[in-house]
C-alpha cells in the first residue's frame, strides 16, 4: 500500500510537471497576447517528430538544444507573417487562424513522417532504473523530465519577474501604448514571446515523445488537457499553470489507484441503489474508471466557483 | 414520321441503350466498399488495411478476376465513428455497391450491422452484404447476428478460449490482472477472461479487472503501479493502437516483469514502438500463422510480395486475403453478383488460407471457423519481421480448429424466403 502511495505521488508529480512543460508556453502566450493558441499542441507534435529525426541522425543532446530553437523560429515566423496580420480582425480571426495552423501542422507532420507511430527510444544514458523501491522501479528518464520541468519554471519565473526584459514583456501586456511610446517595439516583443512559447512546446515534445508516444494523434490527445490546465490555473498565470498541472497529475494518478465506487461507498453507509436500475449502473462506476475524465470535471467546477482560475486575474 | 416508325425507332433506341448498358455492366469491375478510418488517429491502421485489400484484389484479378470481371476496392473514410460510418454506408448504397468490408472497432461494426439489416429489410430488391474482417465482439455473431453479416476473424471468445487454454497449462500463473479499453470489445474480453478462467483454472485469482477510457490515457504508469501492487503473474489486455504501446512502455519503465497476453500488440507501429521492451513478454492471440520461425510457403510469398510494394507496412491481417478470396469464391460459385445468392454460397464455404489451414464459414451464425495461434514478440528466429523493426511474432502454440470452436449462443437467423 505504501509503495502504491509513494509511486502514485511520484508518477503524478512527473506527469503533472510534463503537463506544465506543455502548458507554460500556452499560458505565456495567452497572458501576453490574449491569443488562445490552438496550434500549441501542434508545435509540441512538431517538436516530438523533429526530436525523433534529430536524435536518430545526431543524438538526443543535440535534439534537446536544436529542436526548441527550430520550433521557436517557426513559431516566430507564424506570428510575424500570419498572426500579426490577422490580429487586426480581432480575437475570433486569431482563434480560427491558430486552429487552421494546428490542422496544417498535423497534416504536414503526417505527410513528412508517415502515419504509423514512431519508435522513439529513451536515450541510452538515461535508460536505467534510478532506484528500486519494493518491487517497482523509478526510471532515470522520469527524474530527468522532472528536473527539466522545474528548471523551465524557474527560468521563466526569473525572466518574467526579475529581469528588465520581463518588465517590458509584462508592461506590453497591460500598457502596450505606453511601452511603445517609451521606444520599445511591442510587436517584436509579441513575436519573441510567441516564439519562446512555441520553443517550450517543442522542448516538451522532444522530452515527452519517448514517454507519451510519437504518433499522429498525439496533438489531439494532449490538446484538450493543456487547455484544462491553463483555465484551472488561471489564464496567463505561470504559477497557476504549475499548480494546476501538479494538481491534475496527482488527482489523476491517485484516482486510478482507487477502486472505490460511489455505489460501494453508499452501500457501506447503508444506502442501496437498487439492483439493475440506472442508478445502480452509475453507482457501480469506480473512481479509477473515471480518472481520465476528472480534469474536465475539475474544469467545470472551477469555471463555476472561480471563473478566473486559481491564480488568474481575468475572467475566462 | 408515321406512328409505326416512331414506335419502331423508339424500340430501337431502347434496345441499343439496353445493349450498351449490358455490355458496359459485364466489363465493369465488381466494386467492393472498404469503410474504415483513413484520417485521424487510427489512419495508419485503416490505410494499411486498404493496401492489403488492394493487394489481395490484385492477386485475384491477375488470376483472371471473378466471372470475367475485375475486383475494385472503393475506400470510404469513417474516422472510426459510428455516425460517420452510417453516412458512408449511405454513400456506398448510393454508389450502387453491394459488398461492404469493415473491421476497425466493434462499436462501428454494430452500427453498420444494424444499418445493413434495416436496409435489406426495406430494400429487398437491392440488398447489401456486410463482410466483417476484424471486429471481434462476440455479440455480432451471437445475439446480434443476422443473415447479411459474415465474420472472417475469430471473435473475442474464441481467442480468449485459446489464451486461457495456454494459461491453464502454465501452472506458474496464480494471479491475473485484466486491463482494457472501456467499450464493447474491452468489456467482452474482460467478461470472457473472468468466466473462462473460473472454469479452466478456478485456483487463479483475478487480482484486477480494470477498464480505462479508450484513447484518453496519456500516462499508463499509475495503471502499471496498480498491477505491480496487485502482485499479478500475468496480464490480459485487449488494448490496441497507442493504448497498447503506451501500456507496454509504462510496464517496461515501471519494472513490471509479468507476461502480457494481448490481442493487438503487433504491427502498425506497435511492434516497433514496443521494441526490446516486449521480448518474450508480449504474447499475441491471432488467426493465421505468424510467419515465424518457419513460414508456410504461400504466406511467405504473399508477405514478400506485399513488402516489396509497401516496405514499411505488414501483412498484419491475413484474414483480409481470406475474406476477399472467400467472397470471390462465393460469387464464382453463385455465378452472379446477386447478394442473396452470394450470401447463400458463402454459407458453409470452405477455403485454404495463406497459412495452409482449412477454414469454413459456419452456417448457423456466419462465424468463420479456424485454428488459433499464440505467438510471442521476439527478435530471435524472425524471418518476416513487423514494422521493419527486426522484431516479429514467433509461433508458440497452435489451437486446432476443432479445439478452437465455440458454441452458437443465441443466434436465431432469419433467412430470406
Amino acid at each position: 500500500m505504501l509503495e502504491l502511495v509513494v509511486f502514485s505521488l511520484l508518477n503524478g508529480l512527473v506527469f503533472g510537471l510534463l503537463l506544465f512543460m506543455l502548458s507554460s508556453g500556452l499560458t505565456l502566450i495567452f497572458g501576453m497576447m490574449g491569443v488562445l493558441n490552438f496550434a500549441h499542441a501542434g508545435f509540441y507534435m512538431l517538436g516530438a517528430y523533429l526530436g525523433f529525426s534529430v536524435t536518430q541522425q545526431v543524438g538526443f543532446g543535440t535534439a534537446l538544444v536544436v529542436v526548441p530553437v527550430v520550433v521557436g523560429l517557426l513559431g516566430a515566423l507564424v506570428e510575424r507573417q500570419g498572426l500579426r496580420r490577422v490580429h487586426r480582425f480581432g480575437h475570433v480571426a486569431e482563434l480560427i487562424f491558430t486552429f487552421g495552423v494546428a490542422v496544417l501542422i498535423t497534416e504536414i507532420v503526417q505527410f513528412a513522417w508517415g502515419r504509423p507511430a514512431k519508435r522513439v527510444e529513451i536515450p541510452a544514458f538515461l535508460d536505467f532504473p534510478l532506484f528500486r523501491l519494493f518491487n517497482a522501479s523509478f526510471p532515470a528518464y522520469k527524474a530527468f523530465m522532472l528536473a527539466v520541468s522545474v528548471a523551465m519554471f524557474v527560468f521563466l519565473f526569473v525572466i518574467l519577474t526579475r529581469t528588465r526584459a520581463g518588465l517590458i514583456i509584462q508592461a506590453s501586456l497591460t500598457h502596450p501604448g505606453m511601452v511603445a511610446m517609451l521606444g520599445h517595439n511591442v510587436p517584436r516583443v509579441f513575436m519573441i514571446v510567441f516564439g519562446i512559447g512555441c520553443a517550450l512546446a517543442g522542448l516538451a515534445g522532444v522530452i515527452a515523445g519517448p514517454v507519451l508516444g510519437t504518433f499522429p494523434g498525439m496533438a489531439q490527445v494532449l490538446g484538450s488537457i493543456v487547455f484544462v490546465v491553463i483555465v484551472i490555473g488561471g489564464l496567463g498565470s505561470l504559477g497557476g499553470a504549475l499548480l494546476a498541472s501538479i494538481l491534475i497529475g496527482i488527482v489523476q494518478t491517485i484516482a486510478v489507484a482507487l477502486d472505490v465506487s460511489i455505489g460501494g461507498a453508499l452501500a457501506s453507509m447503508g444506502i442501496g441503489l437498487g439492483a439493475g436500475g440506472l442508478l445502480h449502473e452509475l453507482g457501480s462506476v469506480t473512481v479509477a474508471q473515471i480518472a481520465p475524465i476528472l480534469p474536465y470535471v475539475m474544469l467545470v467546477v472551477i469555471l463555476i466557483v472561480r471563473p478566473t482560475g486559481l491564480f488568474g486575474t481575468r475572467e475566462t | 414520321m408515321s406512328k409505326t416508325t416512331r414506335v419502331f425507332s423508339g424500340v430501337l433506341v431502347l434496345g441499343v441503350v439496353a445493349w450498351l448498358a449490358s455490355g458496359a455492366v459485364s466489363q465493369e469491375p465488381i466494386r467492393i466498399a472498404y469503410i474504415d478510418p483513413l484520417s485521424g488517429p487510427f489512419a495508419a491502421t485503416g490505410e494499411n488495411g486498404l493496401n492489403q485489400f488492394r493487394y489481395a484484389a490484385a492477386q485475384i484479378n491477375r488470376a483472371g478476376g471473378v466471372l470475367g470481371r475485375q475486383l475494385e476496392i472503393a475506400p470510404y473514410d469513417n474516422k472510426v465513428s459510428p455516425q460517420e460510418s452510417l453516412i458512408q454506408l449511405k454513400k456506398v448504397t448510393g454508389d450502387g455497391i453491394q459488398y461492404v468490408f469493415q473491421g476497425n472497432s466493434s462499436g462501428v461494426a454494430h452500427a453498420i450491422s444494424d444499418a445493413v439489416l434495416k436496409h435489406n429489410q426495406r430494400n429487398p430488391g437491392n440488398r447489401i452484404l456486410y463482410l466483417n474482417y476484424s471486429a471481434v465482439d462476440p455479440a455480432l455473431t451471437n445475439d446480434k447476428c443476422h443473415y447479411w453479416h459474415f465474420r472472417f476473424d475469430a471473435h473475442a471468445d474464441m481467442k480468449m478460449a485459446a489464451l486461457t487454454d495456454v494459461i491453464k497449462a502454465n501452472t506458474r500463473i496464480k494471479k491475473i490482472y485484466i486491463i482494457g479499453q472501456d467499450y464493447s470489445f474491452g468489456k467482452a474480453v474482460a467478461e470472457a477472461a473472468v468466466s473462462m478462467l473460473k472454469q479452466k483454472r478456478p485456483d487463479i485469482q483475478i487480482v484486477g479487472n480494470e477498464l480505462h477510457p479508450i484513447g484518453k490515457v496519456l500516462d499508463f504508469s499509475p495503471y502499471v503501479q496498480k498491477i505491480l501492487a496487485s502482485g499479478a503473474d500475468a496480464v490480459i489486455t485487449g488494448n490496441w493502437g497507442a493504448d497498447m504501446v503506451n501500456l507496454a512502455k509504462a510496464a517496461n519503465d515501471g519494472g513490471l516483469k509479468a507476461p502480457f497476453y494481448t490481442y493487438y500488440a503487433a504491427s502498425d507501429g506497435v511492434t516497433a514502438a514496443i521494441g526490446a521492451a516486449g521480448i518474450d513478454r508480449i504474447r499475441l492471440v491471432h488467426e493465421t500463422h505468424p510467419g515465424n520461425p518457419t513460414p508456410p510457403k504461400a504466406l511467405s510469398e504473399y508477405i514478400t510480395g506485399y513488402r516489396k510494394l509497401h516496405p514499411k507496412n505488414d501483412v498484419n491481417q491475413p484474414r483480409i486475403h481470406t475474406g476477399l478470396s472467400m467472397l470471390a469464391l462465393a460469387i464464382k460459385k453463385a455465378g452472379v453478383t446477386d447478394v442473396d445468392k452470394v450470401a447463400s454460397a458463402l454459407e458453409g464455404l470452405e477455403f485454404t488460407n495463406l497459412g495452409g489451414d482449412q477454414v469454413v464459414m459456419r452456417r448457423e451464425d456466419h462465424q468463420l471457423q479456424m485454428p488459433i495461434y499464440i505467438s510471442v514478440h521476439t527478435n530471435k528466429g524472425i524471418v518476416h519481421d513487423l514494422d521493419a523493426s527486426g522484431f516479429g511474432l514467433s509461433l508458440e502454440h497452435k489451437i486446432e480448429r476443432d479445439k478452437a470452436v465455440q458454441p452458437v449462443v443465441g443466434c436465431k437467423m432469419e433467412r430470406p424466403s
